[in-house]
């Protein structure tokens, strides 16, 4: 393939035309402290086109749009807009030149509504200060276009991650900028919301709008894309046009090898049922007399893994976190291997082998002031304790397996959480309930942002795990997961279970039992 | 397929974190020693300025005297940053202390039993108990307020706050104990013990403190108990969700923080040999100031033991060095106002994420050259 031409001397000069270059980066690097992050990078978007950033966790991804937004300014190099070399002191000098960005961590306030969150920094004046009518009006008609009935006056904190997501993705549209860049927009969002996103990306393209695309999804993402690039370890390592790749040669240039996610374990006998739901209902926590989860029974045996495919809002969140002790249902009893757990602490749950990972690493997975090693010790604190004192020297041992058993990119757990890339403090998350030993783990979203080696070395864990009689729930909203991972695969909707699929389903079986169309 | 899989992940992890430990290795960053140290060198300047003011100032005798200050305020700060590590506050150990010292000298007084017709006089050991134990009994109003009715700390400890204060007014009826010698026929003698006698040269107080400050160390960096702390601190909801008990640690850290704020008011009454209503009036705010400036975050999870007790020691040293150069006390409190005001800023100066110092430290070094580009 001849695709890995140079990129640098491609012309920059401005053009009208679609294709034209109008932002890029020329020999950008960027430390942090010791770590390398970009190392001389070039990289090019194009009016009216989508340019599609691939590489694995930790790569530099994140790195190259903030220093492209404004949000962080490189150590050297230059960043060059219409044909001029700029550099944006702020996000907000950056959007005064056309430039926006949805960040792979969300940025809202959660204490304030989806319209103040939406003007924040930017309301529109009126006669007797902020026109709240008006703005209102302008989130309304946003969230019809992106086809999310959200009540603009909703608070932030009491929207799901993937409706705040759909908010993030509102603001940055409201801006009506040139240049949009989108980092990971999509990790919380299933199938249909991501449709109705790629149609405002198609409709924004049209408009001339140039975009900038970061997924690890990388189907997903295939179908957009106008070019490709390709990030390893802080450098450029592979340039193409859409007509010239696949699926195949964007992995070959992310990780160096090829490989597929695989397929169920088989060959191990399944044990007793370990964890089951009889009955279970959940109340919503706006509207109470609605429930989330509807008199739902379902059971999970040793060695079996079940995965939970579903809409967002399906209720599959909440359903887990009931188990898990994080909200109590209002009906119905959860029973961990023959004994009813409804009354127990979370503490207690752990204690019994019931771990579950959250589905917001922000909010419930990390504690940001701590290290990342503290954080992966932080929920098995009981195994390297030894009558009221902690040992320094077994905890680093569950820390050094966690990092190599989930492939943090990280040195010995000492560095902040902070400093880690997106999708390795999503594997934080995922070590330190793995490094608890469990005997059921329950797991809400967990793919969201790593990238498809650490995906498939979590799902070989998960084998591994179910061949030694680890039950696990999987929740999910991509079927490619699903039929990678699952022995079993129960669609729900509405609260409800409203299909139940055996690991030999297809694709196109589960989305129609979910009440999607069957072409994404 | 899981051997083809597992080779491409390790190697990029292995090589950027052999190359950051060597970088490492080498760094030496003055202004960020400065920085994470400034209470340590705030201390030094502190005590060389003042021995070059006054010829006093620098004498073992001297700093004993001022290790004995410290040690009341001292104390009050280490219960101090247990709570702040939670991301709450505690308002009520002043008036905690001041109440703590009326009790003792309540008991030392002598408890009149009227349907026996007989006065008890606990031994000191007894009121040093039962005096920790209203400590602890005001701490865990507090901590159930906070944690379990979800008062917001600021406003339930501002209630007892008040409430203790008024209770150790109404046992006085606004006057002091001046009699807490006890009497030998009684058997209560050596209250003053605590607040008078050395040990190895050291006042007594002063090692409760290190010890209680030890303590505190301990537990914070080698018990579940302390990472517990900072857990619930950094996040509370994720805490949580890895099997933190946050509630309990939340009760816990008032019941801690009042029993030190008891024994700061069993220390003070014992130097002072008397025990008023208004003992402590206000120190809880110098034991936050000492808490800040020993580098601790008020939003929570971040801070320990060695900078507050850092962070006591300039307050101590400060104000007790402009008392003895003679500088007016209406100047002192300028004086203190302005250092807490400057701990604060550099406070938020280390924790905002360092992007400017960084970015200005790596220009001079040439990156290497893309390896997959032109
Ligand atoms: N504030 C920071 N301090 C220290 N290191 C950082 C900081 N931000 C990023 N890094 C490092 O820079 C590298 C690149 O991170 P970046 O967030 O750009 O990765 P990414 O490609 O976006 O990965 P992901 O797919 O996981 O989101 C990582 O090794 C990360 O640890
Ligand atoms: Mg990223």
């Amino acid at each position: 393939m001849s695709s890995e031409e140079s990129v640098m001397d491609r012309p920059t000069a401005p053009e009208d035309a679609t294709g034209g270059v109008v932002l890029s980066a020329r020999n950008v690097s960027r430390s942090f402290g010791s770590v390398h992050a970009l190392k001389s990078v070039n990289f090019d978007i194009r009016r009216g086109q989508v340019t599609t950033l691939f590489g694995e966790n930790g790569a530099g991804k994140s790195t190259l749009m903030k220093i492209l937004s404004g949000v962080i300014q490189p150590s050297s190099g230059e960043i060059v807009l219409d044909g001029e070399s700029v550099s944006f002191a702020s996000t907000v000098d950056a959007q005064r030149h056309g430039i926006s960005i949805i960040h792979q961590e969300l940025s809202l306030a959660p204490n304030m509504t989806v319209r103040d969150n939406i003007f924040m920094g930017r309301e529109l004046g009126g006669p007797g200060g902020v026109n709240y009518a008006e703005e209102a009006r302008e989130t309304e008609r946003l969230m019809v276009e992106l086809d999310e009935p959200i009540d603009p006056l909703t608070l932030v904190e009491d929207l799901r991650l993937g409706q705040q997501q759909i908010v993030e993705i509102a603001r940055a549209l409201s801006v009506n900028s040139r240049i949009l860049i989108m980092d990971e927009p999509t990790s919380a969002l299933s199938a249909s919301e991501v449709e109705v996103l790629f149609r405002v990306i198609a409709d924004l393209k049209s408009r001339g709008v140039s975009i900038v695309y970061i997924s690890h999804h990388l189907e997903e993402a295939l179908t957009i894309t106008d070019h490709a690039v390709v990030l390893r370890d802080g450098a450029m390592t592979a340039y193409a046009e859409r007509c010239e790749i696949d699926l195949e040669w964007i992995v070959r240039h992310m990780v160096g090898e090829n490989f597929d996610l695989g397929s169920p374990p088989t060959g191990h006998t399944m044990g007793e049922v370990a964890l089951s739901f009889e009955d279970i209902s959940v109340a919503d926590v706006a509207v109470p007399e609605r429930s989330v989860v509807d008199r739902l029974s379902l059971s999970v045996r040793a060695g079996e893994i079940v995965c939970i495919y579903g809409l967002m809002g399906a209720g599959r969140t909440e359903l887990l976190e009931c188990a898990a002790g994080r909200v109590s249902p209002n009906g119905g009893r959860i029973m961990l291997e023959g004994e009813n757990i409804s009354r127990l602490s979370i503490a207690e749950r752990i204690e019994r082998g019931l771990v579950l990972v959250p589905e917001d690493r922000q909010r419930d997975g990390l504690v940001q002031t701590m290290a990342v090693g503290e954080n992966l010790s932080l929920a098995s604190i009981g195994a390297f304790t030894r009558g009221l004192l902690t040992s320094r020297r077994r905890e680093q041992t569950v820390i050094d397996d966690s990092i190599r058993n989930v492939h943090i990119k990280t040195d010995g757990g000492a560095a902040g959480i902070g400093s880690l890339s997106g999708g390795n403090q999503q594997k934080v998350v995922i070590g330190k309930m793995l490094a608890t030993q469990p005997r059921v783990v329950l797991l809400d979203e967990p793919s969201r942002g790593i990238d498809i080696g650490a995906k498939a070395e979590v799902f070989r864990l998960l084998a591994e795990g179910a061949s030694k009689g680890l039950a696990v729930i999987y929740s999910t909203s991509e079927v490619g997961e699903c039929l990678s991972v699952a022995h079993r695969i129960v669609v729900m909707s509405r609260g409800r279970i409203s299909a139940e699929f055996g690991a030999d389903v297809t694709r196109e079986e589960i989305m129609a039992a979910s009440g999607e169309s069957a072409e994404g | 397929m899981s051997d083809v899989q597992r080779s491409a992940a390790p190697a990029a992890s292995d090589q950027s974190s052999s190359r950051s430990a060597s970088r490492r290795a080498g760094g030496f960053d003055l202004g960020r020693i400065l920085l994470e140290g400034r209470a340590f060198f705030a201390l030094i300047a502190i005590v060389i300025i003042f021995s070059m003011l006054s010829p006093v100032y620098f004498s073992t005798s001297n700093f004993l005297t001022m290790s004995s200050h410290v040690a009341i305020f001292g104390l009050l700060s280490v219960g101090m940053l247990l709570v702040i590590l939670t991301g709450g506050i505690d308002l009520s150990v002043g008036s905690t202390m001041g109440l703590a010292g009326v009790i003792a000298g309540f008991m030392m007084q002598g408890v009149s039993l009227d349907i026996f017709g007989m006065t008890l006089y606990p031994p000191v050991w007894a009121v040093v108990v039962l005096t920790c134990v209203a400590g602890a009994f005001v701490g865990m109003i507090n901590g159930v307020l906070v944690s379990i009715f979800k008062v917001p700390a600021f406003v339930a400890t501002l209630g007892t706050l008040y409430v203790a204060r008024g209770v150790a007014l109404l046992m006085t009826d606004g006057l002091t104990y001046n009699n807490l010698g006890g009497n030998p026929e009684f058997g209560n003698t050596g209250f003053d013990w605590l607040g008078f006698n050395r040990l190895f040269g050291v006042p007594v107080g002063v090692l409760i403190f290190a010890a209680v400050a030890i303590a505190c160390m301990f537990a914070l960096n080698r018990t579940p108990f302390g990472r517990w702390v900072y857990a619930s601190g950094g996040n509370a909801r994720a805490a949580e969700l890895s099997g933190v008990p946050v509630k309990r640690v939340q009760v816990w850290v008032y019941v801690l923080s009042g029993v030190c704020a008891a024994i700061a008011g069993l220390v003070l009454s014992s130097q002072l040999t008397s025990a008023g209503p208004t003992a402590g009036t206000t120190y809880e705010l110098t034991a936050i100031a000492g808490v800040v400036i020993g580098g601790a975050a008020l939003t929570g999870g971040r801070g320990n033991v060695r900078g507050t007790l850092l962070g006591a020691f300039v307050i101590g040293f400060l104000s007790d060095g402009l008392v003895i150069i003679g500088v007016s006390s209406y100047w002192q409190t300028v004086f203190m106002g302005a250092v807490i005001v400057l701990a604060v800023l550099l406070n938020s100066i280390q924790y905002k994420p360092r992007k400017k110092r960084s970015a200005s430290a790596k220009d001079q070094k040439t990156p290497p050259a893309p390896s997959g580009a032109s």
